[in-house]
């Protein structure tokens, strides 16, 4: 089997965490854009979902900091953070460790990744979850791109990293969604939170539905950081999804910038060729 | 070094809450494992959550021990600010501000 599904969305915990600080048409239009993706989901019948997300040190630090890395545990804990902060309960989310191995062999053939048995989620994997599988009955296997703490995996690589993937989720049985979560332009948790670069965001997520690899991987960290913060630099996570569906075409299901939630809020949905 | 070794104190904190529980219970003997400065130890014990900002320390980091210390976002948001204002940019680390202003 392959891909039956592939995605993106923002995970910013102010989505779940400052709704009571945010006007009620953004709360709720950007909700039931989140609920609407869970449908498309929902309606691939999928056996796992990978969710390639960008971690903000929950489990990795500068002490040993890989810069990808795939979860093989039987399941997984989070939110990490105060659940009445975040808005989320804690909970379990299942894994599968098998599949896990399966996929991680694989992506090993084109790209060094480290792969974890203990894995926390924070915010950035907590947040989809818990708008696309609010019953946490669906096999999740999560993977982390170092997007925080530089040097960082260049974007080159986290192309190669999402066709390796891809590669991997052709060869097994199967059902597999995949969805990308992070932000595009933003400064997060710092005193220009709130800040986001609409023009910045709409070219990028332009190239993002044309899969259009040059104009991605034209970026540098620099221009990232300087244009777009150093939340910006999350868009590998949206261009690991690009490169596992390269030659489709995507969507952008919903986009506004929504300051309270400290990010333009995005739900992106790839047409999977078939 | 010592920016780390904050970073690192937080980060342990942030995932870790019987380190939370002794900490809060007897800060010194937990900041007694971490190579601080003595400007980093009197921000991390009042908490200066500000001065921790402009010393450099990661915001995906820093705003969760500013929650376990009790601060509100719009508080948090706030004593970044402030901070800026009174000591000047952020002297280390991945966190240079645009205008030091914020969005909102």
């Amino acid at each position: 089997m392959s891909l039956v599904f592939a995605g993106v969305c923002s995970h910013a915990p102010g989505i779940t965490g400052r709704t009571h600080m945010a006007d009620p048409d953004d709360k709720t239009s950007f909700h039931t854009a989140f609920d609407d993706m869970r449908k498309e989901l929902e309606a691939s019948k999928p056996d796992a979902l990978i969710v390639v997300g960008a971690e903000h040190f929950a489990n990795f630090f500068m002490d040993n900091m890989p810069a990808y890395c795939i979860g093989m545990a039987e399941e997984y804990e989070g939110p990490i953070e105060d659940p009445e902060w975040l808005g989320i309960a804690r909970t379990k989310a299942p894994g599968n460790p098998e599949l896990s191995m399966r996929i991680i062999k694989r992506v090993l053939q084109e790209v060094d990744v480290a792969y974890a048995e203990e894995w926390k989620f924070d915010h950035g994997i907590s947040v989809p979850l818990h708008f696309l599988t609010p019953r946490y009955d669906l096999d999740i296997i999560p993977i982390n791109i170092n997007c925080q703490g530089p040097p960082l995996t260049p974007l080159h690589r986290a192309w190669a990293f999402g066709e390796a993937l891809r590669k991997a989720c052709d060869e097994v049985p199967e059902r597999i969604a995949i969805i990308g979560t992070g932000g595009i332009s933003h400064w997060p948790a710092t005193p220009d939170s709130g800040k986001i670069d609409v023009d910045w965001d709409k070219e990028f997520l332009s190239q993002w539905t044309k899969c259009d690899k040059e104009a991605m991987l034209s970026y540098n960290d620099e221009e990232i950081w300087r244009d777009a913060g150093q939340g910006g630099f999350e868009i590998r996570t949206f261009i690991a999804i690009s490169a596992a569906t390269s030659g489709s075409s995507a969507r952008v299901h919903y986009y506004r910038p929504i300051p309270i939630f400290a990010v333009g809020c995005t739900i992106g949905i790839v047409d999977l060729e078939t | 070094m010592s920016l780390y070794q904050t970073q690192k104190l937080l980060y342990m904190l942030n995932k870790d809450t019987q380190l939370q529980s002794d900490f809060f219970a007897g800060k010194d003997a937990v900041l007694k494992d971490y190579k601080l400065s003595n400007e980093e130890i009197n921000a991390i014990k009042k908490p200066d959550i500000g001065l921790l900002y402009v010393l450099g320390v990661n915001g995906q980091i820093l705003m969760h021990y500013a929650a376990m210390c009790g601060f509100a976002w719009p508080e948090y948001i706030q004593a970044m600010r402030n901070a800026l204002e009174e000591h000047g940019n952020v002297r280390s680390g991945l966190y240079v501000t645009t205008d030091g202003k914020g969005a909102i």
